[in-house]
């Protein structure tokens, strides 16, 4: 990996019952995930994503572009911006910015509809 | 400032999560993740793991007992219906494996207002059981209309 290269796209369309099951495993049942109704009596367009299910997938993303190891993604951080929705595809990408001592930063970003739902992720890799 | 910076510096019990192995299963499901070594006890020590392993993001998991008497702490004074998850950091140390029982900390860091907005920057420290630290997060909630 380095400097410029782009890391492999990751494209997600998590489907209408996706913040059911993140809620489940998650443990965060928070109604704007997984009520419809309730969304949109709070202004919603409709149930949104967990952020950090949207943050899961510029792990695996990252972690993908450092060869599939879990113990090869040090450090993630991202900024949640907008809302991501169900049954519509995310995509991640990211560059990386440098590589020394065998440590990758890469700036990374997720986005839905052409709107950005992560922006500024930096993520810290090493490879495998 | 509108937002009350009192709660700064304030700590919380420690939370203690035993990592099971279905549930590293149905989270590594959740979100996608699809390599073996989240589901194969095998595989997971094929590829030199205790156990099976759980995906780095599952930190939210064992990090949340800890969490929400800290976000929903009335001292910090968090309006939970205007809140919205600004900003998320995690740094991993050891790869947390099913059996492992987890401690996590939390702190409140920061309290501040910037443009009507209440920036409430929590931080939280997980350890295993044999005290090394496997993951270190910064969770920052954003409280829209303080002032």
């Amino acid at each position: 990996m380095n400097q410029g290269d782009p890391i492999p796209e990751l494209k997600v369309t998590p489907d209408k019952y996706l913040p059911h099951r993140y809620a489940g495993a998650s443990g965060d049942f928070n109604p704007i995930h997984i009520d419809n109704d309730f969304a949109q009596q709070v202004g919603l367009p409709r149930n949104i994503l967990h952020g950090l299910y949207s943050m899961a997938q510029v792990a695996r993303a990252n972690a993908a572009a450092a060869g599939g190891d879990p113990r090869s993604l040090r450090r993630l951080e991202v900024q949640f911006r907008g809302m991501g929705v169900p049954e519509s595809e995310i995509t991640v990408t990211g560059t990386v910015r440098e590589e020394a001592d065998g440590i990758v930063v890469v700036d990374a970003e997720a986005e839905q509809d052409g709107k950005k739902i992560i922006r500024n992720a930096e993520a810290e890799l090493r490879p495998s | 400032m509108a937002v009350d910076d009192g709660a700064k510096g304030k700590s919380y019990p420690p939370f203690e999560y035993e990592v099971g192995k279905e549930k590293i299963a149905e989270y590594a499901n959740a979100v996608g993740e699809d390599n073996h070594v989240y589901f194969d006890r095998q595989a997971a020590r094929d590829a030199g793991f205790r156990d099976v392993p759980a995906p780095p993001m599952f930190a939210v998991v064992y990090s949340a007992g800890a969490m929400a008497p800290a976000i929903t702490d009335p001292e910090v004074g968090i309006d939970l219906m205007s809140m919205v998850h600004g900003g998320q950091e995690f740094v991993w140390g050891e790869p947390v494996c099913a059996g492992d029982v987890i401690t996590t900390t939390a702190e409140v860091d920061d309290i501040s207002e910037k443009g009507g907005m209440g920036f409430y920057v929590f931080s939280s420290v997980s350890t295993n059981q044999d005290g090394a630290e496997v993951v270190r997060g910064t969770w920052t909630n954003i409280v829209r209309g303080v002032s």
